[in-house]
């Protein structure tokens, strides 16, 4: 452990670490004395406690930010498992060479996220749970079983793991402002998990059969409350995802044909706003592939 | 006409000085940058309702953060309304249905701030402010879908740049979750136009964590500055 290049870390997402540490030279003074007082066994005991110092209200990690990351590195647990269960299975290897890139650089993105959050959160962080991907709560014999064969089911769900990702994490923003590290950070993977879903939906346009009739064609924002996807066996659980994008009204200001400006349609109006779901709204959506 | 070489260079320099957000010894050194580029452009445009020393003044406080988000989406709504009105040679009919929907989506958070502002501080509101595309090409394909992404990339590290900066109280939590409702559309945007230059580019912009970037009101106000000819004082913003 060394506990230079640990500060140095921490001064790459928070150039002031020093400040907030009193000084750099006091700062290491300190090292030098625990170096020399401590045993080495608890040095990263005292060290955290030198952080929970420096980090002290307002950016303190507060059982709200911890509980917040942790839903979040939940999701991304998910997701991550998701991604490393498709690619080289049956169903990814009928993509085209370009889609299987997109979803192994996915891939690697999920699981860095994963990793980045289990870092902030050091040994606060939650395990991750056990997942059935099926959707079966545990069975093995959810709705979404066979996924692993079917290149469409597995871009089904993707994107909406990736849509759901993005609202989930809009919610939860409001109760990271006392960190404003994790705030950014969090905003930062929000941002990332856009992006994602806007390229799924584009890799999604061209499946004809998988996009329901009157939500053609599939683009790469959310329309109204449209999933664009057609999945009989999990379509309430699908369109759960998606139920509330609908909306046209924002911050009481109707969007629709705004400033004179015919073109918003009601269509524009709720594209150009992606909506929160509430922790408990993403609970539910998740639940099944939760064991 | 730009060549490929100016438009690399302009890229770039729109893609330099992301950093990380939480350096307030950084913030003052763009702060004392951007301070010199407002100068220059004080002689070029003078604001009546403002004061011609320090330009159109964004404000202070959640208010100051709306005004530079509202400031940012005029930018990229004029841009894409021009891109709309003169397409480039050879936009396909994908392009100009996915180019008209974002044209759209900018027009509609520009105007959304501008009643969203007025209704909450009317003597507060920034007015329009004048661009200058004259280094973009709008009959190119390459340098119009490289600008969208420069701006795209832009408003993604504005707003999760921003996000700290808004108060945790009264309002602010509202407006945090506004700023989130937009900056994902952004990203979505992004994301799109980067697969029409490079097909699977769409997260190329990350860091290792596989993190996108967030800049400070000034680095992006510097950035932007190079279209907006309208002198901005960002000073009061909260930092």
């Amino acid at each position: 452990m060394n506990l230079q290049n640990i500060i140095s870390e921490i001064e790459k997402v928070d150039p002031e670490v020093y400040g907030r540490l009193d000084s750099r030279r006091k700062a290491m003074k300190k090292f030098a004395n625990l170096s020399g007082k401590v045993a080495l066994a608890s040095l990263p005991i005292a060290f955290g406690s030198m952080l929970n110092t420096a980090y002290a209200t307002p950016g303190s990690l507060t059982d709200a930010v911890t509980d917040t990351l942790n839903f979040a590195l939940t999701l991304e647990y998910l997701e991550a498992a998701f991604y490393n269960s498709i690619v080289g299975s049956a169903g990814y290897l009928t993509a085209s060479a370009a889609d299987q890139a997109a979803l192994t650089k996915i891939k690697g993105d999920e699981n860095a996220h994963v990793a980045f959050l289990k870092g902030a959160l050091g040994a606060s962080a939650v395990a991750s749970p056990v997942f059935d991907l099926t959707g079966g709560k545990g069975s093995g014999i959810g709705p979404f079983a066979g996924y692993l064969a079917s290149y469409p089911v597995q871009l089904a769900m993707a994107q909406t793991f990736e849509d759901t990702g993005v609202r989930a994490y809009k919610g939860q923003a409001p109760n990271l402002q006392s960190s404003r590290p994790f705030l950014t950070a969090a905003l930062n993977i929000h941002s990332v998990e856009a992006r994602h879903a806007s390229h799924i939906r584009y890799m999604r346009r061209t499946l004809d059969a998988a996009i329901p009739a009157g939500q053609k064609p599939l683009k790469p924002w959310i329309t109204l409350n449209y999933s664009g996807i057609d999945f009989p066996p999990a379509q309430s659980n699908i369109n759960l995802s998606f139920a509330g994008e609908e909306v046209t009204t924002q911050a009481g200001v109707n969007i629709v044909g705004i400033g004179s400006n015919t073109f918003i349609s009601d269509k524009a109006a709720s594209e150009a706003f992606d909506e929160p779901l509430t922790k408990a709204q993403v609970l539910i959506i998740v639940d099944p592939f939760i064991v | 006409m730009l060549t490929d070489k100016t438009l690399e260079k302009k890229t770039a320099a729109i893609n330099e000085g992301v950093i990380q957000p939480f350096s307030r010894r950084r913030f003052l050194g763009y702060v004392g940058a951007a301070s010199a580029l407002f100068v220059t452009a004080a002689s070029c445009k003078k604001d009546d309702n403002n004061n011609p020393d320090t330009g159109v003044d964004l404000g202070s406080g959640d208010v100051g953060i709306l005004n530079y988000a509202y400031a940012l989406e005029q930018l990229e709504a004029a841009f894409y309304s021009q891109v709309i009105l003169t397409p480039y040679s050879g936009m396909t009919a994908l392009e100009t249905e996915l180019l008209t929907d974002i044209r759209n989506h900018e027009v509609a958070h520009r105007e959304f701030f501008k009643t969203a502002i007025t209704a909450a501080a009317p003597s507060s509101v920034i007015p329009s402010l004048a661009v200058n595309f004259s280094s973009i090409d709008f009959t190119n394909r390459t340098s119009v879908l490289a600008t969208a992404k420069a701006f795209e990339d832009l408003g993604v590290t504005a707003y999760n740049g921003a996000g700290q900066l808004i108060s945790t109280s009264g309002n602010g939590p509202t407006y945090l979750t506004l700023a989130g409702k937009i900056v994902s559309v952004e990203a979505r945007h992004a994301a799109i136009i980067a697969d029409l230059i490079t097909a699977g580019t769409f997260s190329n912009t990350t860091d290792v964590n596989a993190l996108d970037m967030a800049r400070t009101p000034a680095q992006v106000l510097a950035i932007a500055g190079t279209y907006i000819t309208t002198k901005i004082n960002a000073n009061n913003l909260p930092s």
